[in-house]
């Protein structure tokens, strides 16, 4: 496409000036990235706290997966029993399993060891608890309705897949607390009705412990389970970008478009920090914080056990129903189906189940078919909310059952009350929780209202000539012939307070002396309403934004009429 | 453009280029462009990819006191990252040439004790100062832009063609009238899917080979010893202990499902013993001895509690009562603890009369059955 009209010295349109620019376009010329490049620089992403809680938990897996691979140049997945002959001299003679001696090796022998193990397991503390917060968040705000059910389904098995891997993970050193885990596992499997046993000759190769489940648990941590979660997190990424962000309604924001920052740099900058912050606050608490200190607990051995023996967290609401499910066995004909069937196989196996078809139930119930892209305010959708506080009370019940002994040591409370605690709280919390969060939500959609009607309370007080006293409202929109306001309610948060309709204009910058002149602030606080607000009339928002008609090339023998001819900007 | 030419030699008809790969160039050519300046470009681009700029909050003006105070905050935020990660080295690398030694001992230096600390503390506090410094970087130097693009719906123009597309390869194929072909197809992906996951089969133990979950390794005439391999005689405990004894057999002290607490009941206890119905003789004179392993999931029980004769699972808080053949008195639990028949022998050390009369641990299916 050169042409003439290049003035001297000047290199042609389009052709670049620097060196940078030359090396660009030779890559350009053979990958011809340019465009989808723009375009992912270009995507636009929401700006909202909550959304950055599954990055917390990706960034996390990244520093699994980093420290996780240091780990395994020093770890030693076998049952082979040898005596101890290490740097811990407390331990130094007894005989132990090579799993464990290389844990022992890697947290007092290795340089740095102990500290890369304990960020490992704060990482994957991290990981899972993030992933539960970011869950809560999709559900209490509709974020899983259609068309984003497929990424709640992957969602729900990476949440899944996450408490297998960690409980593989911290069962690996086969130290006295972890083998104990791993003996109430292999009753688990045992109290399958009918399957049971052969699942545990299986998954043990005999009877346990064997001399196999460490190496096949490594193999499960270290591969099986890590490449999933790696597919389930790629396609869950994949389908959030073809798919883009859900926001919260607010000015401008519409079913159509996203409201937001351009990937580069704003948030690509604020990811990458939250990147190092995650990093820095593993490998922080994995220096400063003990974790999972193995050497107190010593070899596993089936004759010995810790009182107040504890699981990572994410396994205690397991434990909190095997320790609350009443002695009820079932016995027919010589068979029985042991009450820790019902407690860590029906109990989970329903509360995760219907975790994943919540989706489907919602749709089924409501008819709504349509598809989603706004959020909603969990006060607007009192019954979800209800359901899920419930659910949630549900979970707590037996998480704190499952702590119920160091719970009654520590507060001096009989350890059989707690259990009676767990038992009748099961029950009768969760619709407690349920009423009380149904109350909370009409309250707070009521107050919602009542301000759009009548206004913000501005704390100024009035006595009319009458001698009555009112209380000053300052209206939010326009105002109807009784003084109610007329503004509908949008699904956005209302706001209440003075300032945050403009009240007062923002603090002068600068810690010990002003770094910017006042009357400059006060210039721009008068520039309001800015931003969404303004642009609003000049701007066409269900229009393709781009260049107005003729923007595309016209592509010869593809339909000019018809459905969508072009091709769409590939996200 | 043709495709059609097969004579031999030709280069296939004549080569033309095809439209550019993405950009608009023909209303956009390069002359154009190069009257637009940067910022008037990135908005051409982003409005071509359906993003629309709304508003710009300007970054401080170069050389302000705003700007300043934030390059200089920003600046020392990754200076201090810097000498974090320096003093990770120094500390990593340096204990035990210039510094002390970081191996830790029983009775050991301070600086080895707080080895660990050192170097988490040094590395997350540079990480952390690496994404703070990021963080006031993106909020207090770069603009402030609110962006908007849109969203699009699925187009019914790529529903169809697509259909099409897939629904003519499948017309063409001919499957839905081939049905012995479509048929055979599904048997052999069955079958060929049974054939990848049979190896699997090799995975599988029978356990009830030999009935390995209803015996231990108690026989009659089996010792009981401590986990040194002592025997133990009568005399040897006091009224109201409880030590944990195992088989005097190879492995006996590692195996899962043997291990035996040995009880010697205080006087008032063996008066009130009530023993389960065809088990008062286990016992020997005031001892009695139960299995260690809970019939609720496998834990060993351990928390004896000598007044009231309890004994506690640590794991999931089940009780048992040893005067009362160590039934479940509370919690999860739903079998009595297995109660193992014992004697003394002619050199006066405790025998085991027989292997347990019932499964050990955790209850499973078939364990009321088994042979």
């Amino acid at each position: 496409m050169a042409t003439t009209t290049a003035a001297p010295g000047r290199p042609a349109p389009g052709r670049p000036s620097t060196k940078l620019g030359s090396a660009a376009l030779e890559v350009d010329e053979r990958l011809i990235v340019a465009g989808p490049l723009r375009r992912t620089l270009n995507k636009v992403f929401p700006d909202h706290w909550s959304f950055l809680l599954g990055e917390i938990a990706l960034y996390s897996f990244v520093v699994l997966l980093l420290s996780g691979t240091y780990l395994t140049f020093f770890f030693d997945a076998s049952m082979k029993e040898v005596t101890y002959n290490g740097g811990y001299a407390p331990m130094r003679g007894i005989d132990m399993s090579a799993a464990y001696e290389s844990t022992l090796g890697l947290s007092f022998d290795v340089r740095g060891g102990l500290l890369i193990r304990q960020l490992h397991h704060w990482a994957a503390l991290l990981f899972v608890a993030s992933i539960c917060v970011h869950l809560l968040r999709i559900f209490f705000t509709g974020a899983f309705r259609k068309p984003r059910e497929t990424n709640w389904f992957i969602g729900v098995g990476l949440l899944v897949l996450a408490l297998l891997e960690g409980f593989a993970g911290y069962t690996l050193p086969d130290d006295l607390l972890s083998g104990t885990g791993l003996r109430i596992f292999s009753a688990v499997f045992l109290s399958i009705p009918v399957i049971g046993t052969w699942i545990y000759f299986t998954a043990f190769g005999g009877d346990f412990p064997g001399e196999l489940i460490i190496g096949r648990l490594y193999i499960l941590h270290v591969l099986i389970i890590p490449a999933i979660l790696l597919a389930l997190i790629a396609g869950h990424l994949l389908i959030l970008v073809k798919q883009k962000h859900t926001q919260f309604p607010g000015a401008g924001r519409t079913e159509h478009n996203v409201v937001g920052n351009r990937l580069f740099p704003t948030f690509a900058g604020k990811a990458t920090a939250l990147f190092f912050i995650v990093f820095g606050l593993c490998a922080a608490l994995g220096g400063l914080v003990q974790i999972n200190p193995i050497w107190l607990f010593g070899p596993y051995n089936p004759a010995q056990v810790s009182s107040g023996s504890q699981p990572d967290w994410y396994i205690g609401f397991l434990d909190g129903s095997a320790r609350m499910f009443p002695p009820w066995e079932i016995v027919l004909w010589g068979y029985h189906i042991p009450p820790v069937f019902w407690a860590t196989v029906v109990i989970p196996g329903l509360l995760f189940t219907m975790l994943a078809v919540y989706p489907v139930i919602e749709r089924k119930l409501t008819g709504d078919t349509a598809s989603h892209h706004l959020l909603q305010r969990p006060r607007d959708v009192p019954v979800r909310t209800s359901l899920g506080a419930m659910a949630l009370a549900f979970y707590i019940v037996l998480w704190i059952t499952g702590g119920n002994d160091i719970i009654a040591d520590k507060f001096d409370i009989s350890l059989n009350a707690m259990t009676w605690f767990g038992r009748i709280g099961l029950i009768i919390i969760p619709p407690i929780a349920y009423a009380l969060t149904y109350r909370l939500c009409l309250g707070l959609e009521r107050h919602d209202r009542e301000v759009l009607e009548h206004g913000i309370e501005t704390g100024v007080i009035r006595r009319l000539p009458s001698g009555e006293f009112i209380e000053v409202h300052q209206p939010l929109g326009p105002v109807d012939a009784h003084g109610h306001g007329e503004l509908a309610y949008g699904g956005a948060s209302v706001p209440k307070k003075m300032n945050q309709v403009g009240g007062a204009r923002r603090a002068i910058k600068g810690f010990f002396t002003p770094i910017e002149e006042p009357a400059a602030v006060q210039a721009e606080a008068q520039q309001e309403p800015r931003g969404l607000e303004s642009a609003r009339e000049a701007r066409e928002l269900t229009g393709s934004g781009r260049p107005s008609e003729g923007g595309r090339p016209a592509e010869g023998g593809r339909p000019a009429e018809g459905g969508r001819p072009q091709q769409e900007p590939r996200d | 453009m043709s495709t059609n030419d097969h004579r031999p030699g030709s280069a296939g008809g004549v080569d033309e280029a095809g439209p550019q790969h993405g950009g608009p160039d023909e209303e956009y050519p390069p002359e154009r462009l190069a009257q637009m300046d940067r910022t008037e470009l990135d908005r051409l681009g982003a409005q071509y990819d359906g993003v629309e700029v709304l508003h710009v909050d300007p970054a401080p003006a170069p050389g302000s006191p705003l700007e300043k105070q934030a390059s200089r905050q920003v600046t020392l935020w990754f200076f201090l990252a810097a000498v974090f990660a320096v003093l990770f080295l120094v500390v990593y690398a340096g204990s035990g040439w210039f510094l002390p030694s970081w191996e830790w001992e029983v009775g050991g230096t301070l600086w080895s004790a707080l080895f660990t600390t050192m170097l988490g503390l040094t590395m997350g506090l540079c990480l952390i100062s690496v994404g703070i410094g990021l963080v006031l970087f993106v909020k207090k130097l770069l603009p402030h832009e609110t962006a908007v693009q849109d969203k699009h719906d699925g187009s019914s123009f790529d529903r169809v063609t697509t259909t099409a597309t897939l629904s003519q390869a499948l017309s063409n194929s001919g499957l839905t009238r081939r049905k012995a072909m479509t048929r055979t197809l599904g048997l052999m992906g069955a079958a060929f899917g049974a054939m990848l996951i049979a190896p699997l089969g090799g995975l599988i133990k029978n356990p009830n080979s030999g009935n390995p979950l209803g015996t231990t390794l108690w026989a009659d005439g089996v010792r009981l010893v401590r986990s040194d391999g002592t025997p133990i005689r009568p005399g040897d405990q006091e009224p109201g202990s409880l030590a944990t004894v195992f088989p005097a057999v190879a492995g006996g002290n590692r195996s899962a499902d043997s291990p035996l607490m040995l009880i010697r009941l205080r006087p008032e206890q063996v008066t009130a013993i009530q023993p389960r119905p065809g088990q008062q003789d286990f016992g020997y004179g005031d001892y009695v001895a139960y299995s260690k392993i809970c019939t609720h999931a496998g834990c060993p029980v351990s928390l004896y509690e000598q007044q009231t004769g309890k004994i506690l699972c640590p794991c999931h808080q089940s009780q048992f009562d040893v005067t009362q053949g160590a039934k479940p008195i509370f919690g999860p639990a739903t079998r009595s603890l297995p109660q193992l028949p014992i004697a003394v022998d002619d050199e006066g050390y405790f025998v085991a009369r027989s292997d347990f009369p019932e499964p050990v641990g955790p209850s499973f299916w078939n364990m009321g059955r088994l042979s």
